[in-house]
């Protein structure tokens, strides 16, 4: 969603969501799940709703 | 390696060299000399309470030797901003570092009640204080590279 956001680079959505680019890496690999709060800053800069912006597979969070 | 975990591992090898450093002083100045001060308690109290002021002290150099050598080295500043994953990840450090030194502590109380001698109780409270605060910068390390 970065590239087609005028190819926005992951320090600038870190910088427009008041996180640290290593958090945004993180979001982008799976290795962290954001709270709600920033969950909903990140939707506001693409403009997107927030299920566009991210999904969640029940079934395999249910077989962890 | 990102300066998030550079700081802890800088963190770890402070205290490793800070414990030993401390360890040494205390055992030559003291211990070595005359022994029996092992089962002075006010010995005891006093090892721990200055250990507190050097640790801090000692922990502050060493973090501004490493941010001039990183700024050098990398021209890059350390980022003083900690969001909401930073915080995360300190809490979870937290709850460890808490979680090993109780266990220590109910060990210290074993040895006590065992038949050690006091000074053994002594002994495993420090040795446990370092060993939850190193035990809690690897698992920080350890959530900062594979996430949870």
């Amino acid at each position: 969603m970065r590239f087609h956001a005028d190819e926005m680079t992951q320090q600038e959505l870190a910088d427009k969501t008041g996180v640290t680019r290593q958090t945004i890496v993180a979001i982008e690999n799976g290795k962290y799940s954001p709270t709600l709060e920033l969950a909903f800053r990140i939707a506001i800069v693409f403009k997107s709703p927030l299920e566009e912006v991210f999904s969640f597979n029940s079934e395999e969070e249910l077989t962890k | 390696m990102d300066n998030k975990e550079k700081q802890i591992l800088v963190t770890i090898i402070s205290m490793v060299l800070i414990f030993i450093c401390y360890s040494l002083y205390i055992y030559n100045k003291y211990i070595a000399v005359n022994f029996d001060i092992v089962n002075d308690f006010k010995f005891w109290g006093k090892a721990f309470l200055i250990l507190i002021p050097v640790t801090i002290i000692a922990q502050i150099a060493i973090h501004i030797v490493f941010a001039i050598i990183n700024k050098i080295v990398t021209n890059e500043d350390m980022s003083t901003l900690s969001d909401e994953r930073d915080k995360l990840i300190e809490l979870k450090g937290i709850r460890i570092s808490h979680g090993i030194f109780t266990a220590g502590f109910l060990l210290s109380m074993i040895t006590l009640v065992i038949g050690m001698p006091p000074y053994a109780m002594f002994i495993t409270l420090f040795a446990s204080g370092f060993v939850s605060a190193i035990v809690s910068g690897i698992f920080k390390i350890y959530f900062y590279r594979k996430g949870f």
